[in-house]
């Protein structure tokens, strides 16, 4: 077994991920990012839309500052964020995008003079100004009182990548793609690395570290209909499951995006409805409107995808062989703003539907898109349970988004946390010293490459892989979708405790050799059971409503009993269930629980006070 | 009752002493909307669960799933049995290293290009936190971005007459990297220093113009333009060269 040294390993080659390895190579230190694909490929490449910061340069940003932004990421969250946190991320954002364009990234620039906007399908006109030509220019998005999304037409994740990928390159930090992490190397104290397999060949890997940083990004692929690419299944986090002393945080709060299109639930980004794409129905009449006057299709995502079940619940719907949906209409947009800014959807519309989105409509309905919950850490990133384990990015808990992120915060999320968390690394490396346990190394190696045996000789059984996996995805997608019940998340909990017992019995089908893809997903099954355990179980114990999580038999938010993050942990590998524990959401309030000004308003009061 | 498709798919497994490369037959039955995605799956989940392919986004966005589908370098997200004969033949992308049936290295080879050409940006500016962004003018941002849209799937590399023949060929994806840089007004480098990565049999003057590239851009960048204003940028700074030395 080959054994690599680095002072600073991350696990994922994503936005976050080589964000942070930027700032400890800059430092001194040497870094590894382990990736499943070559770095340009992680899922950040897909983002679309932007990245919210509050520069203010455009017209109908004027005034803004990062007091609005940390106010529409609070209220976004339905005040179920860490407020610390959402403002260290409000006053770095503007700063990174600046340095983001120093690095290479092509932002859109405000270009002076008279132009025409739309929102809710009618047309406005709006003057640049001269003295902001050539700033870094934003467009509208859901849930801000500002335009705030700095943008690269509709690939902005896709250049921001290629630029960081371009930095790492610069000053020395390795991506090791096709490469995946299956196990952490720790002592229920300190992590000291990871065990990966080659995807070239097969083979275990040792990867020392004194700082390990998961930064996989989400985990959509657990559930059956998602906007997300097929590597973010979770893989990462379930090797802090695995440990025990490691917690995920709201596991429950899961976010459906509207805009999916059918049936293969690729997005189609926020930034059509911010350039004023309207929703529509069976009747091709707009809805949103009516559901919320103020703000329309521009709600935060949450409150869209639910006004959209709502309404094909009352029969809107349209129908089709892949089950009911809703229309997109940009058509009002014109030509060359649909192949302009909007040229990915335009792409995507003809690529994959044989739709032309300058004529016709976009079939869409909401499907699962982001997690906000995942490996909770502290504010300076590091991980709860584990010295020397930070995370970062959607794979983390960090958390700036609380029960409902809103759009362009991810992408904008990545880089400044990546930023920030990147130098409290470099600031925990200094002067660190770590002794690496012999025993320990060998005995994590030996235990990881006895399932991949256990696997290929069907020592546990034989279940089906994908068969497992999709009851998982089938149980989730019935019972924790975007409304939830008692009675449906009792099921869910029942029929996902049964599949986490069928994943212990999984055994391969294939011989295993080489870079055996069922030997992939098998290696990642059970911790994905557990996962999805824990999103089921987290959802039916918080008996209210918040941002993403809406039980139709608790419509309150109830701040005075769940004010609160749920903390998920699989303290016993043959435990049945998950352990749940429960922490103050914030520890601090700059602006205490209230009305969001869009979305329900039933409210459960809590006695907080400013701070 | 749909069609039924009959796939042919390369198999090797360079991992697993007992295979040998050749063709293996599928059959599955085409259903609606179906992409080379699906089928794939398909025929991994409920057919043979050790066969390899790469995809990633399945959008058509970050492009993992290059491979030759009936002769032709693509995108096998975004192809759609639909367009397709009943039979197809898959194959993996050639020039890059096989690492199992239709998955090939192409980290390895993108990493290397990027070493080469040195793809960032080469400046002496220091970066400010406290201080405005430097101003751009939007067209320009446009035009760059409209360079950076390659996804590095492999396909104008494969399907390339001069990277099939030479090992140390750069291809259209380095050649519009370069362009991309060399048109940024944020990079620093100087046309005698682009001619110095680029100048050669491996760069701009090993190209046979046999224009597959362009034609299989599945981002349809204008990658022959690109190589025609890098010949017309060098040649000027190689007559230069000629007058001063």
């Amino acid at each position: 077994m080959q054994t690599v040294y680095t002072d600073f390993l991350v696990v994922g080659a994503g936005l976050a991920g080589e964000r942070a390895a930027v700032e400890a190579a800059d430092a001194g230190f040497s870094t590894i990012c382990l990736s499943l694909v070559p770095a340009r490929r992680s899922h950040s490449s897909a983002a679309q839309g932007g990245m919210q910061a509050s520069l203010g340069n455009s017209v109908m940003g004027e005034g803004d500052n990062p007091d609005v932004h940390f106010a529409d990421t609070v209220k976004g969250s339905d005040w179920g964020c860490d407020q610390e946190v959402a403002r260290l991320f409000a006053d770095a954002a503007p700063i990174e995008m600046r340095r983001l364009a120093h690095w290479g990234v092509p932002w859109n620039r405000v270009v002076p003079g008279k132009s025409i906007y739309y929102k809710g399908g009618k047309q406005f006109e709006k003057i640049e100004a001269e003295d902001k030509e050539g700033l870094i220019m934003a467009r509208s998005f859901g849930g801000t009182a500002k335009w705030r999304t700095c943008y690269t037409s509709d690939g902005t994740g896709h250049a921001v990548m290629c630029t960081m990928d371009n930095r790492c390159a610069q000053v020395g930090v390795e991506v090791h793609d096709k490469t995946e992490a299956i196990a952490l190397i720790q002592d229920e104290e300190t992590c000291y690395g990871v065990i990966a397999r080659c995807l070239r060949t097969g083979e275990l890997w040792t990867y020392l570290s004194k700082a390990t940083m998961i930064a996989a990004g989400g985990f959509g692929r657990i559930y059956p209909n998602t906007t997300n690419a097929v590597i973010c299944d979770g893989g990462a986090h379930t090797m802090c499951v695995d440990t025990g002393v490691v917690p995920m945080g709201n596991m429950e709060a899961v976010q459906f995006h509207p805009t999916g299109i059918v049936p293969t639930d690729i997005l189609v980004t926020e930034g059509c409805r911010g350039d004023g794409g309207t929703l529509l129905d069976a009747n091709e009449k707009r809805f949103m409107h009516e559901y919320e006057p103020e703000k329309a299709e521009l709600a935060s995502r949450d409150v869209v995808s639910r006004w959209m079940t709502h309404h094909m619940r009352e029969g809107h719907g349209v129908k089709s062989s892949y089950g009911e949906h809703l229309w997109l209409d940009i058509r009002h947009l014109g030509a060359e703003h649909i192949t302009g800014k909007l040229r990915e959807v335009y792409e995507i519309c003809t690529s994959f539907l044989g739709v032309d989105p300058i004529h016709q409509l976009i079939p869409v309905r909401p499907t699962q898109h982001y997690s906000m919950g995942g490996v909770r850490t502290n504010k300076d990133g590091a991980a709860y349970g584990l010295k020397g384990l930070f995370a970062a990015g959607e794979a983390a808990c960090w958390d700036m988004h609380g029960f409902n992120r809103l759009g362009g915060n991810s992408l904008a999320e990545t880089v400044v946390a990546g930023g920030i968390i990147g130098r409290k690394i470099a600031e925990y490396l200094q002067g660190c010293e770590t002794e690496f346990k012999t025993g320990l190394i060998r005995d994590t190696a030996a235990c990881q490459q006895a399932r991949i045996d256990d696997l290929i000789t069907c020592a546990n059984g034989s279940e089906n892989v994908y068969r497992v996996r999709a009851a998982m995805q089938d149980a989730l997608h019935k019972g924790a979708n975007i409304f939830r019940t008692q009675d449906g998340l009792e099921t869910c909990v029942a029929s996902l405790q049964e599949v986490v017992a069928r994943a212990r019995n999984v055994g391969l089908r294939s011989n295993g050799r080489g870079v055996n893809p069922e030997l992939a997903a098998a290696l990642k099954l059970e911790g994905q059971t557990k996962m999805a355990l824990m999103i089921a179980y987290g959802a039916l114990m918080r008996t209210e409503s918040r941002g993403s999580h809406n039980r139709e038999d608790f419509t309150a938010r109830n701040d005075r009993d769940w004010l609160n993050r749920t903390l998920a942990y699989w303290k016993h590998p043959d435990d049945t269930m998950p352990t749940l524990e429960y922490e103050a959401a914030t520890s601090v309030f700059e602006i205490p629980p209230g009305d969001r000004g869009y979305g329900k308003s039933e409210i459960i009061s809590a006695d907080v006070t400013k701070e | 009752m749909s069609r039924l498709l009959k796939l042919s798919i390369f198999r090797y497994n360079p991992e697993d002493e007992q295979s040998e490369p050749h063709m293996q037959e599928f059959v599955l039955e085409e259903t609606d909307s179906m992409t080379l995605f699906i089928a794939l799956n398909r025929i991994r989940e409920e057919q043979d669960p050790s066969l390899q392919f790469d995809f990633c986004c399945r959008a058509g966005i970050c492009g993992s799933c290059g491979m030759v589908i009936n002769g032709r370098p693509g995108l096998a997200c975004h192809t759609k049995t639909r367009d397709l004969p009943g039979d197809i033949t898959l194959l993996p992308l050639p020039v890059f290293k096989l690492v199992g049936d239709l998955s090939v290295d192409t980290g390895s080879w993108f990493r290397e290009m990027y070493t080469k050409t040195e793809s960032w940006i080469h400046t002496k500016k220091r970066f400010d936190p406290t201080a405005l962004e430097d101003r751009m003018d939007n067209q320009q941002a446009v035009d760059i971005y409209e360079l950076e849209r390659c996804i590095e799937c492999g396909c104008c590399i494969a399907a390339c007459g001069t990277a099939r023949l030479r090992a140390d060929f750069m291809g259209a994806a380095a050649l519009n990297r370069v362009a991309r840089f060399l048109i940024d007004p944020r990079d620093d480098r100087t046309e005698d220093e682009y001619y110095t990565i680029i100048g050669n049999d491996m760069g701009i003057f090993g190209c046979m113009g046999l224009l597959a590239c362009e034609d299989v851009c599945p981002k349809h960048l204008p990658l022959q333009n690109q190589l025609g204003f890098l010949r017309r940028k060098m040649g000027i700074t190689s007559l230069k060269r000629l007058f001063t030395s």
